[in-house]
């Protein structure tokens, strides 16, 4: 399962992971992660943490040890000896699926955003993860690397990993995800495959004689919002529905020749919910 | 834990730049020894062309007044908080390696490196020493001498002891660390606890709260050059850093087990 978390700057995708991960504490509820509770180990850490991997906002590494030690010492700073051992023993496994073999032994300080980037991703992907969390994980890559890591986690995905990825890349997520979650000011506005979530805002293309008369019949109408651009687009919420709309164009006198329902891309639905969810209730 | 914060430590430059300053700064009583003996200076300065045990001491004790303090300082300031500001405490934490673990680890490892520095420190100066002045029997503060051995095993209990004295300054130094996300923020708080402490412990006026400031005992490994050793102002150190360390310890737990990671 590849499940994609969207939300605009400020909506808490970044506050959501920290809580996931441990990171922040929260003022209510409380966070679980793979069945088992986050919080109440601040002594030795939660044992669920140990099989998630994370990439939390941008990489960060000790920048004068080499790659390769960067791992290592993650490795070495918490778990048993045998998760450790394990963990070790898959070092140069992850260093060459990130495609970092070549660069292993040099100091995190000389690489460039990309390979930090990746060897982010060797660190998520050390423990075998059962679920792997990856804050914006394409950051900083050339569309070659982004590609390269959208079939690593395709690939993840169908081996039975849960991926949990944030991304402002709404192409991005349409792509790759199996289930798409929207946050806005806090709040899950939306959660489902992406496909089903593209049904959940309609805009219709209007095909009329009378635009001025048009709009104005369609500013009364409850759940009609007119889309900016070209031409004359409406966006329908209930109670519209696309013959409401057609009967009261009709109605107000406009003739109407198409009423086309257009195939609405997830940025639609997006800006759609989280506009919505911005407006005063 | 520790074993990984000792090979940051060994892989980094600076650590070694450290050694070599500290070194320097043993020998320089060696090459340039006192010409008056009773000129006053830091405990030990002036006996020190008697033997070169002499030597390994006051390469200690030369460093424990300021150079002490501050590499403790540095060591434990930026334990967490330089962690915080290079991003890598919240891959520690999600790891998950255990708040409190974390900063006992920490702690261990200052005290290590502390530890080392000491070590370091009484090393050079005994072997310029023993070069430049030779060893002997010890002539203790009281006009008896001790054997070279014993006097050897004193040496080492000093060393011992002057770390004991930074444990209580480490502590506070990691309870700066884990409220701040700046190390060098940290850093020159603990520096300034330890130099205002010392000039605290100087005023006469405040000679009522002087046995309870933290650098008040960190000289009494002196008497461990009196015939016979005078224990009672060790034993009351050793007392007033276990308190001090415990105190700030739990308040480092506390903190870090509370805090939000947010960088």
């Amino acid at each position: 399962m590849l499940y994609g978390f969207l939300g605009p700057n400020g909506a808490g995708k970044t506050t959501t992971i920290r809580m996931l991960l441990g990171l922040i504490f929260p003022t209510g509820g409380e966070v679980r992660v793979l069945d088992q509770p986050v919080f109440g180990h601040e002594g030795s850490g939660s044992p669920a943490l140990r099989k998630v991997g994370a990439l939390i906002e941008e990489p960060a590494f000790w920048m004068y040890l080499s790659g390769r030690r960067n791992l290592e010492y993650f490795t070495r700073a918490a778990g048993p000896r045998s998760e450790q051992q394990a963990r070790l023993a898959r070092i140069d496994d992850v260093l060459h699926t990130v495609g970092l073999a070549d660069a292993a032994n040099k100091r995190v300080k000389a690489y460039s955003q990309g390979m930090r980037q990746r060897l982010g991703i060797a660190l998520a992907l050390l423990g075998e993860p059962e679920l792997l969390v990856l804050d914006e994980p394409t950051n900083g890559l050339d569309p070659q690397g982004m590609r390269e890591i959208r079939l690593l986690l395709r690939r993840l995905a169908g081996e039975g990993t849960t991926v949990f990825v944030s991304s402002h890349l709404l192409s991005e997520v349409e792509a790759m995800c199996d289930r798409v979650g929207v946050l806005a000011q806090g709040r899950l506005v939306a959660d489902g495959p992406p496909d089903v979530l593209r049904k959940g805002a309609d805009v219709i293309r209007l095909d009329i004689d009378d635009a001025t008369l048009a709009r104005g019949v369609l500013g009364t109408l409850a759940g009609v919002a007119i889309e900016p651009g070209d031409g004359l687009r409406v966006r329908l919420s209930p109670p519209a529905t696309a013959a409401s709309v057609n009967a009261a164009l009709v109605a107000g006198g406009v003739a109407v020749s198409a009423l086309v329902p257009e195939q609405a891309g997830l940025e639609d639905v997006f800006l759609s919910l989280v506009e919505g969810a911005d407006a005063p209730r | 834990m520790l074993r990984v914060e000792l090979g940051k430590a060994i892989h980094r430059v600076r650590t070694w730049v450290f050694a070599l300053g500290l070194a320097g700064l043993a020998l320089i009583p060696v090459i340039f020894p006192p010409t008056d003996v009773g000129q006053g200076g830091p405990p030990f300065l002036d006996l020190i062309t008697r033997n070169g045990l002499f030597a390994a001491l006051v390469a200690v004790v030369i460093v424990q007044p300021f150079f002490l303090p501050l590499g403790t300082g540095l060591l434990s300031g930026e334990a967490i908080a330089g962690e915080a500001s290079a991003g890598t405490l919240r891959y520690l934490i999600a790891r998950p390696t255990g708040r409190r673990r974390l900063l006992l680890s920490k702690f261990a490892a200052v005290m290590t490196q502390v530890a080392a520095a000491i070590g370091w420190l009484l090393l050079v100066g005994l072997i310029a020493g023993s070069i430049r002045f030779g060893l002997g029997p010890l002539p203790t503060l009281s006009g008896t001498t001790i054997p070279t051995g014993a006097a050897f095993v004193r040496v080492i209990a000093s060393g011992v002891y002057i770390l004991l004295g930074m444990a209580g300054l480490a502590s506070i130094g990691l309870l700066f660390s884990t409220i701040t996300n700046s190390g060098p923020g940290a850093t020159v708080a603990t520096v300034a606890v330890a130099i205002a402490s010392q000039i605290m412990d100087n005023l006469s006026a405040l000679h009522a709260i002087h046995p309870y400031l933290l650098s008040h005992g960190w000289l009494a490994f002196a008497d461990l050059f009196r015939s016979p050793v005078a224990w009672d102002g060790m034993e009351r150190g050793v007392l007033l850093m276990a308190v001090y360390t415990a105190v700030f310890l739990a308040l480092g737990l506390w903190v870090i087990s509370r805090r939000d990671i947010t960088s």
